[in-house]
């Protein structure tokens, strides 16, 4: 009876082996952790349950029925991120290179049908060389239904994935699917067509970095909503993200004890804005100001930067913030803000986090690049985005809300819950100088008369009050006292219920 | 007495004049410019008066404009503070012009001791003691040896004529002399065309004490003690402190007379400052005299108990002093801590921008520790390029030198600030250096002993074990918060890992916690190294300060949440931590080291734009984070700042210009 006991852990060494002692030392010597190490480290100690941990793949094509591995190349089950269950899948380099066969994808599969089916989020970490070619189209059936799943699956449990060496080619669709995607500096990469058929078909030489680096898609293309250092600081930050999401698309967002007093005022947000309107001043620092502890989770910090969003608590409980940054191009909405933020507007709405938007918007971008690369769809998809959601929605402006900005930026107009203002918002059609300028074109050449014009125009509409008498405030409020109303708001939004109309769904402008 | 006083300055000293005048139950006036709108000190007066645009020459340096605030509000006198019109001998003839008492001394006792050359001699006329020396010509080099033995060596030959070391020579001996005397003077004829030489003696080492004196105008002058301010970079005071660690009673009162008796000589009638450099032997020369009150002037006041503000509105007003010397009495010792916007990491160049933090220690009086800090700014103030980029005065008082260092150290550690470059590192590491804890001092003490500037300091070992310790207090009421989150699988067990790995920076250090749940925020027993030892503080998450014991030091750090962790600053040194299971410390000693990628040497325009201005210069070396450039567009200032480290190779772009998106606006080497 020892002997058969003693023959189970016999087989368990040799599959936590993956690869073997080898290859896992030329992982380490590539700064990587193998798919076991990673998974230790995300999960909270001794909670990993592994699934098919014997399972091996059943190709016989091109001598691989000489070469089995327990495992196949990816390490699969479920365990606990701060007690709170998560399905995790990790692809193991040291097993033919992480590469997908059918039982490969078998193995995802499983866990994506338990991960919707117990409603939980999913995390995958990523680090293969793309099909297992020997096994042709089994491999690519694999895939597919890889695919399918995360879309099944996508709006009910948080997905999210982590790339941490190569990931190329069919590999890449997963997690584009997904709702994040991290990846580690210097040693994970992602693109569809590698360096060399780049070459070939284009006759560009191109590194892996240049081509899907985290330098690129955290910057240029907006892939990744974020790079770390290494494996251990990636892995770490992802306990960290899950503490902010819920299990599912109808479970209640995690909830902390909270020791930073949600009645707090800051006096130094009184002096936040600039008297000069045409300076900057880091809406950043309103943000960790106003929520919990100044624990602020930023997604695409690197893309786009004239928007920030990104999590954080207020009261112990999870928010989304939307912000414009005067900081960068003066927080103008161009393509790119409109689509990062409509993206995580949608996140918010689909998982019932609360969405806090501070606003300071000079307008949308002029000029050609923009209109020529569909600014007005683009912009579109951001006030689709808002104007959709049932979450609670909190605005707060702070300075310029100018034109169709304004609309976009979560106004009463598109069902924001509780707009406040601050006493320096200017809410209208177009900053002073603007207006003027078209208002009274016959009397440009006039200087006196035209200085007079915009002093009055900024005396009438360079307030919040036009929009407060109208009601499309609900209340002008001191900046000190931002976090008291904030926090306020969302306690009273707690229970807010609100639908839309069924429909198989939306016509978002893609 | 006065009704209504007006301050004719801004910043720290308008607010500590403010906080006298209220609590002798006189209204104040403050005045500001544009740039001082929001100001503490407009906000603490009873009336405050607008005086123009930021630029001191057009503000707070306008007499005109002083002397129509106290019009328009009817103060009857004014304080003018350090600085700005403070010896500006015209405002005082304006004010009394105009009916208006001037919270200082008479005319005649500013301008004489305005004048350097005056000065000297109302202080030989008063038996004050100058610096020995032949002013008239000397013609050979055996006349040259006389003088000198009459002075006493060290002495310095020094041509008249010159400046800048050129023609200077230090002459230990006869023989030094007289070799020093024929090269200085053939020196100063080929370097200034002027051969004359004179002789002085030479102080080694010298060391900057002051004594405080006030006078009445009925004749009565008493010196307050003194103050050595010998520790200064570049001239500029840093540290300052009462009593001089070097003097004796007999050199204290010795000086202290002679100040008086200089005070006298001038009919002085308020709080001034006579200078003197001393020798290590308590040899002590009179330098100058300022007519005001100086900005150190609260270390005087902590060890007399005597306040300088109080008396010079009460002298100014005409009353006589109340106090005679026999009423002076020193008690402990008090240390003063400029509190500068500069950036010790880089040669200390003015660091401006917002407060988006400030948090100065607690000012309060504790089991005969005083804590003190005069300041002009609160948290979201602006530090302006306009004027002196000194934030605030850290004063602590305690019965001895060394408790008032120790309570300096810990004041210093408590203080945070955020969002401009501040020397708070450099005062804590100076706290700490041996050669300031013997008040082994002289004026070359930063020249000695940071020659190559700051540098960042590196913990001890010892330091570290605190620091690792603080961590894991930190981790563990994290770690509990964490284990109640709603959603779990399970209850939380009521279990805590013992292991722990602390990485500060580059090294790990394991550490153990004691059996049982602890107490929380933190109550924790930890072993490191083999040594046992409590940790207690009342450290939340989202605490900008941990402050509590660490066995049974009294220890406050700084915390800043990083990524997965927490950049801890203590005593000079910063350091990042990050707390880790011993599983999670071992894989990451397999993660390599990472160089800061060099993805691209150059600055490109981010949009089209206009370039505002360039902020940095071909050569120069920035750190990430420093602003390179402005450009405007949408309306709106753009400030571009560095991503990393470099050295600036080239600046394409002028200020003016207009730029394309992607357009390179300098190159990095």
């Amino acid at each position: 009876m020892k002997e058969i006991l003693a023959e189970l852990e016999r087989r368990r060494d040799v599959a936590r082996l993956g690869g073997g002692e080898r290859r896992i030392e030329a992982q380490h010597k590539r700064g990587k952790l193998t798919a076991r190490e990673r998974i230790d480290i995300l999960l909270d100690a001794g909670s990993f349950e592994e699934y098919d941990m014997f399972k091996q793949h059943r190709c016989t094509d091109f001598g691989m029925d000489e070469s089995h591995i327990p495992g196949d190349g990816v390490v699969t089950g479920w365990g606990t991120i701060n007690g709170r269950t998560v399905y995790v899948f990790s692809k193991d380099f040291t097993v033919f290179g992480g590469s997908l066969s059918e039982t490969h994808a078998q193995k995802i599969i499983k866990i994506q049908d338990m991960a919707l089916r117990n409603r939980a989020p999913i995390v995958g970490l990523f680090d293969a060389g793309g099909a297992r070619i020997q096994e042709g189209v089994a491999a690519l059936g694999g895939y597919g239904e890889v695919f399918q799943r995360n879309v099944t699956s996508s709006g009910v449990i948080p997905q999210i994935s982590v790339i941490m060496g190569p990931c190329a080619g069919g590999d890449v669709y997963s997690p584009a699917m997904t709702d994040f995607i991290f990846m580690v500096r210097d040693t994970s990469y992602m693109f569809v067509t590698g360096p060399d058929v780049v070459k070939t078909v284009t006759n560009e030489t191109v590194t892996a970095e240049q081509l899907g680096g985290a330098s690129i898609h955290t910057t240029k293309s907006s892939i990744a909503d974020g790079a770390y250092d290494n494996d251990v600081e990636a892995l770490q930050q992802m306990r960290r993200l899950i503490d902010f999401l819920p299990m599912n698309n109808l479970a209640d967002g995690p909830e902390i004890s909270v020791v930073d007093d949600p009645t707090r005022f800051d006096k130094s947000l009184d002096t936040l804005v600039p008297g000069n309107p045409n300076k900057p001043y880091d809406m950043k620092e309103l943000i960790r100001k106003v929520l919990d502890e100044g624990d602020f989770f930023e997604l695409q910090a690197k893309f786009a930067a004239n928007i920030v969003t990104g999590f954080g608590r207020i009261e112990g409980r999870t928010v989304g913030i939307v912000a414009n940054q005067p900081m960068v191009l003066a927080g103008v909405l161009d393509s790119d803000a409109s689509r990062k933020a409509a993206r995580f507007v949608r996140f918010c709405d689909c998982f019932n986090i609360p969405i806090l938007t501070f606003v300071d918007v000079p307008g949308f971008l002029p000029g050609t690049a923009q209109e020529y690369g569909g600014l007005i769809k683009h912009g579109a998809k951001l006030l689709f985005a808002y104007a959709e959601a049932t979450v609670p929605k909190v605005t707060v402006i702070t300075r310029k809300a100018y034109g169709g900005a304004y609309d976009v930026m979560s106004s009463k107009h598109i069902r924001g819950d509780i707009n406040y203002a601050w006493p320096t918002a200017e809410i209208a059609v177009m900053g002073a100088k603007g207006a003027v300028e078209i208002l009274y074109r016959s009397e440009l050449a006039d200087k006196e008369k035209i200085a007079r014009r915009t002093r009055d125009y900024e005396d009438r509409f360079a307030n919040p009050f036009v929009a407060a008498e109208r009601g499309y405030i609900d209340e002008v409020i001191m900046p000190h006292s931002t976090r008291r109303r904030v926090s306020r708001a969302l306690a009273m939004l707690r229970n807010k219920k609100d639908e839309l109309p069924w429909k198989k769904h939306d016509n978002i402008p893609l | 007495m006065f009704d209504k006083i007006l301050i004719a300055n801004r910043g720290e000293i308008a607010c500590r004049v403010i906080k006298t005048a209220r609590r002798m139950g006189i209204a104040t006036v403050a005045v500001y410019s544009d740039a001082d709108a929001d100001a503490l000190h407009v906000e603490m007066a009873d009336e405050a008066v607008h005086i123009g645009p930021p630029a001191a020459a057009e503000s707070y340096l306008v007499i005109d404009k002083i002397i129509a605030a106290c019009k328009q509000t009817g103060a009857q006198a004014v304080h003018p503070g350090y600085g700005f019109l403070s010896e500006r001998a015209e405002f005082a003839e304006a004010l009394a012009a105009n009916g208006i008492v001037f919270i200082g001394p008479n005319t005649r006792a500013i301008q004489a001791m305005g004048d350097k050359i005056e000065s000297k001699k109302f202080a030989n006329a008063a038996n004050v003691s100058t610096v020995p020396g032949y002013l008239g010509v000397i013609e050979t080099p055996d006349e040259a040896v006389k003088i000198a033995r009459e002075i006493g060596f060290p002495v310095m030959i020094k041509a008249s004529a010159g400046g800048g070391g050129k023609g200077m020579r230090i002459a230990w001996s006869e023989k030094e002399t007289h070799e020093g005397f024929e090269r200085a003077r053939s020196e100063a004829a080929s370097s200034f065309g002027d051969d004359r030489v004179f002789i002085e003696k030479f102080i080694e080492n010298p060391r900057h004490i002051e004594i405080q004196v006030i006078g009445d105008k009925h004749g009565n002058a008493v010196y307050l003690g003194e103050r050595e301010c010998s520790i200064q970079r570049r001239n500029q005071k840093v540290i300052e402190e009462a009593p001089s660690p070097l003097l004796d009673e007999e050199t204290r009162r010795k000086m202290g007379e002679q100040a008086v008796a200089l005070a006298k000589a001038v009919d002085y009638d308020s709080a001034g400052t006579v200078e003197f450099v001393a020798g290590q032997d308590k040899s002590f020369f009179f330098l100058e005299m300022n007519t005001r009150l100086q900005v150190e002037h609260p270390v005087t006041e902590l060890v007399t108990g005597i306040d300088l503000v109080e008396q010079m509105i009460r002298v100014a007003a005409g009353e006589k002093l109340a106090i005679t010397q026999a009423d002076v009495k020193l008690d402990g010792w008090a240390i003063e801590s400029r509190i500068y916007a500069e950036d010790p990491y880089r040669n200390f160049l003015p660091s401006i921008g917002r407060l988006v933090r400030y948090r100065p220690p607690e000012e309060e009086k504790h089991a005969g520790i005083t804590v003190r800090n005069d300041t002009g700014v609160v948290e979201g103030a602006e530090i302006s390029m306009f004027y002196d980029p000194m934030v605030a005065k850290l004063i602590t008082h305690a019965p001895d030198r060394a408790t008032a260092i120790k309570a300096m150290g810990l004041a210093l550690d408590q203080f945070v600030i955020d969002g401009i470059g501040h020397n708070i590192p450099f005062l804590s590491s100076l706290m700490k250096h041996p050669r300031w804890q013997s008040g082994e001092l002289s004026t070359s003490f930063i020249a000695d002993e940071y020659p190559e500037g700051f540098q960042p300091t590196s913990p001890t070992h010892e330091e570290m074990v605190v620091l690792a310790a603080v961590a894991l207090s930190m981790e563990v009421v994290r770690k509990d918060r964490l284990d109640r989150l709603t959603g779990r699988l399970r209850p939380h067990s009521g279990k805590l890992h013992r292991d722990w790995v602390v990485k500060l920076d580059k090294e790990y250090l394991e550490i153990e916690l004691a059996e049982g749940y602890p107490d929380l925020p933190v109550e924790i027993d930890v072993t490191i190294e083999g040594q046992t030892f409590p940790v207690t503080s009342d450290w939340l998450p989202g605490d900008l300060l941990w402050c509590g014991r660490v066995g049974h030091e009294v220890v406050a750090v700084q915390v800043r949440a990083i990524e997965n962790g927490w950049r801890l600053d203590w005593q000079g040194c910063s350091v990042d931590s990050r707390v880790m299971l011993p599983r999670t410390a071992e894989l990451d000693r397999l993660m390599p080291e990472k160089v800061p990628a060099d993805t691209s040497k150059m600055l490109l325009c981010p949009m089209p734009g206009l370039v505002i201005s360039i902020h940095v210069e071909e050569g120069e070396k920035v750190s990430a984070g420093q602003r390179l450039a402005i450009v405007e567009a949408m309306k709106m200032e753009n400030v571009l700042v560095a991503e990393r480290e470099g050295t600036v190779s080239a600046i394409k772009a002028a200020p003016g210009e207009s730029l394309a998106v992607d357009a390179v606006i300098m190159e990095f080497e």
